[in-house]
């Protein structure tokens, strides 16, 4: 393959990725340090898209991706990591938040099956030997 | 109850850990028989090989060969030893559930049992099922696609020795300490350092951990290799439909085995530091876990009965005597499964309570699965038809692949529709279900496989009569051992059950064992069959292409040279070797020499220390771990300095080789 010589990239696109990358780390970094006032999860977005474009930057600039290389299988191979994680991420979240929303149902249950001082809505416990915790009703929301 | 079981006192101590004398377990007649078996057997062995004086050839031929098919053959040999030992556990869970009704309590205590019952699924799916599909794809695929071996040889040997290692220690739980008693994937929190003390579960972590990191380095190797080494000219859709199958398995391997990994290492922190990712307090969530294991765990299923597609797709077309019906559907529907096997995972956990939307998604998407499944069993069908079908032993377990994997497939679409799974799940109709599918797919298709290519490996073929009656008994011996499952989950009965009260339920696993003792015979018959056939070899010798093949393994000799191909061969299109034949092709006597890797020791080093490493850490013993961690890192930065890989086969001999083929 030639496209091994210039795979390497040059000196001002390495600069050009340097200098994104570490404007992309500082804002997030100033976000923080600075105490800017916005709502937490306003914060919280940034800070991970800034992440995920960070990565971008990472794979264009140092790893050199493009559909070019390798007859565009380098391209390929990084699309099909995209959306395995993209899935894995998504479905993850999708699944445990359904989880605790319908396992978790401390606020709806009647006062009587409650367990003494027990914090409402404390989602993330799941006490499996606590009988107040299992009967929630699986799978019936809608 | 049988005896209560008494775990050993916790003591640690810095030369020992906390491994002590009661955890060698002398009062287990069961285990004292089996190892006493072990050394006898270990004992017989170390002395044919002194007396024959096999240990030098053992060690440069075999343990540090980097040639792609030393190296799946001995996959294929740890695969069958492992089977037996899978096996074993089988038939005990077997025996101790046809005895255990109404309230007797069998032979095996609950502890054993619940032992049993892991090591068997571990085994079965890493060592046996794993071992013998990564075998047959490190055999067939580099000769199939005209290479000389994979792209990495060496991260091949080391891939190997380390399955080796996580294999040697789950047999090492056996006689030091215990094994896990969790099940097969070890949930959380009974798998946590709460409710798990002992080193049973640390086996289990440190076993997989050392055997992942060679499954993962050899997906690696493999994509490599079908990417980078084809045959000038083999364009990707030239390609045999197992090589197809095999890359789309092993960038499932490479794309899944990650998260086990990590599920994994999250599972360990847990249980050595006291981190709470999968406990019930501290923020931690069980949950969380099961979720992370089967977004391994599903792709896990589709790595071993893909490759079995392509398996059978080779088998038909060549005993039917024509091209396979839809070669590009089902290259499409393999893609397919690929990535849908990555969007199905939840249907493992319908019942955790996701809710009615979260479990339609998952079910819709299970059922679509079966989609492109029914294509490929379609496309076998077409390719049989009209075609001149020989029903050599390859294409009876094909027939018979067809049959009962088209069952299980249906069973597995009814166990997709969420309302159902509330009443089936946990049951032995689960059980019976993915027996179904591996058995009838993954296992039948390894033994076609083993009959296929048999006469490729060693130059002559395997004995016909054995090779039916491991059939027959197989096939028949699976509807009797786990159609009885079905019927017992739908009155309700749970899985691992080590006793039941219902002495209804008695005359069904009493069938079901009579079933596992037929398919002994058929393990059996295997085993002899390959003895006899060994035995006979001289009048079942047969040339290169015993079955009339259509793709370039078959223009290797039989056994193939070191190099495999004398030159290089041009691809045309699909078929290669069909084609080469009726063109009436010859190799040219015209020989170059054929650069090759050279053998190391340094995989089998490595993977050596990394099972000390894993013995140390399941028994705290620090100081072991840190010296074989260490020395682990040195032999691999050792070898980075060895600059003397590699060799040149000169053409005279290669010449020689290529007489002693053609007068074969």
């Amino acid at each position: 393959m030639s496209d091994h010589a210039h795979s390497h990239g040059t000196m001002g696109r390495l600069m050009v990725g340097f200098g994104l990358a570490a404007f992309l780390t500082i804002i997030p970094f100033a976000l923080v340090m600075m105490e800017v006032d916005l709502p937490r999860n306003w914060l919280v977005g940034i800070i991970m898209g800034l992440g995920a474009v960070q990565i971008i930057v990472h794979l264009v600039y140092f790893l050199h991706i493009n559909s070019s290389v390798e007859e565009g299988w380098t391209m390929a191979a990084t699309v099909f990591s995209v959306v395995i994680l993209g899935i894995v991420l998504a479905g993850s979240l999708w699944v445990m938040h359904n989880m605790n929303e319908n396992m978790m149902p401390m606020h709806e249950m009647s006062p009587t099956m409650e367990m003494p001082g027990s914090s409402h809505g404390h989602e993330g416990h799941t006490p499996v030997d606590d009988p107040a915790a299992t009967p929630a009703e699986p799978g019936t929301q809608g | 109850m049988a005896t209560e079981h008494v775990q050993p006192a916790e003591v640690w101590t810095p030369i020992f850990g906390r491994l002590t004398l009661d955890w060698i377990p002398y009062h287990e007649p069961i285990l004292v028989g089996t190892f006493g078996a072990i050394v006898l057997g270990g004992l017989i062995l170390l002395a044919i090989l002194t007396k024959y004086r096999l240990w030098v050839p053992l060690w440069k031929d075999w343990i540090t060969t980097i040639d792609h098919k030393k190296i799946g053959i001995m996959y294929m040999i740890l695969g069958f030893i492992m089977f037996i030992r899978g096996f074993a556990d089988a038939l005990m869970m077997r025996a101790q559930q046809a005895m255990a009704a109404g309230g007797a309590e069998g032979y095996l205590p609950p502890h054993h049992f619940d032992q049993v019952f892991t090591a068997h699924g571990v085994i079965m799916i890493f060592f046996v099922a794993m071992a013998f599909v990564t075998g047959i794809m490190n055999y067939v695929m580099p000769a199939q696609i005209g290479a000389r071996d994979v792209a990495f040889p060496f991260l091949n040997n080391f891939s190997f020795w380390m399955t080796v290692a996580g294999a040697l220690l789950v047999n090492i739980s056996l006689f030091v300490g215990e094994f896990a008693r969790v099940g097969w994937l070890a949930f959380p929190p009974l798998s946590g350092s709460d409710f798990s003390t002992g080193p049973g579960v640390d086996y289990y972590l440190w076993s997989l951990q050392i055997a992942g990191v060679g499954t993962t380095l050899s997906g690696i190797n493999l994509v490599a290799t079908i990417f980078k080494m084809r045959a000038p000219g083999m364009k990707l859709f030239d390609m045999p439909v197992f090589t197809w199958t095999t890359l789309c398995t092993n960038v499932l391997i490479v794309a899944a085995f990650p998260v086990l990994t990590a599920t994994l290492a999250l599972l360990t922190l847990d249980r050595y530091l006291g981190t709470h990712f999968f406990t019930n307090d501290m923020g931690g969530n069980a949950m969380m876990y099961v979720n992370l294991i089967w977004i391994w765990g599903h792709p896990e299923v589709y790595i071993l009965i893909i490759p079995i597609f392509g398996v059978f797709s080779e088998i038909v077309s060549t005993f039917s005597g024509k091209p396979l019906f839809g070669y590009k559907t089902m290259v499409w529907a393999t893609a397919c499964i690929m990535v849908l096997s990555f969007v199905v995972w939840l249907h493992h956990f319908f019942t955790m309570g996701s809710g009615a939307n979260v479990n339609t998604f998952f079910g819709i998407t299970t059922m679509i699965i079966a989609v492109p499944t029914g294509v490929k069993i379609f496309n076998w069908l077409f390719t049989m038809y009209k075609g001149r079908v020989r029903f050599e032993v390859p294409m009876l377990w094909t027939v018979g692949f067809l049959v009962t994997f088209t069952i299980g497939g249906m069973t597995g679409v009814l166990l997709a529709v969420p309302p159902v799974d509330f009443q089936l799940h946990n049951t032995l109709f689960l059980v019976a279900h993915f027996h179904n599918v591996i058995i009838g797919g993954v296992v039948f298709g390894v033994m076609a496989a083993v009959t296929f290519w048999w006469p490729k490996a060693f130059g002559f073929k395997l004995d016909d009569r054995w090779g039916k009656r491991s059939f027959w008994f197989w096939c028949i011996g699976f509807y009797f051992a786990f159609m009885p499952l079905y019927a017992l989950g739908l009155m309700g009965v749970t899985r691992r059950m080590n006793a039941y009260m219902d002495s209804a339920w008695q005359i069904y696993f009493i069938v079901a064992a009579f079933g596992a003792g037929l398919i002994a015979l058929g393990i059996a018959s295997t085993f002899i069959g390959f003895f006899v056939s060994i035995k006979n070899r001289k009048a079942l010798a047969c040339g290169p292409d015993p079955w009339n093949g259509r793709t370039l393994e078959w223009a290797m000799q039989s056994p193939p040279a070191p190099y495999n191909f004398p030159q290089e061969v041009h691809v045309r299109g699909r078929d290669e070797w069909w084609r080469m034949k009726q063109e009436g092709f010859q190799w040219s006597e015209i020989y170059e020499p054929i650069h090759m890797p050279k053998n190391t020791a340094t995989g089998v080093l490595i993977a050596a220390f990394a099972l000390v490493l894993g013995f140390a850490m399941v028994w705290y013993i620090w100081w072991l771990a840190i010296v074989s961690f260490l020395a682990c890192l040195a032999i691999g930065i050792a070898h980075t300095f060895n600059y003397n890989r590699d060799y040149w086969i000169p053409e005279s001999d290669v010449a020689k080789h290529e007489q002693k083929g053609a007068l074969a």
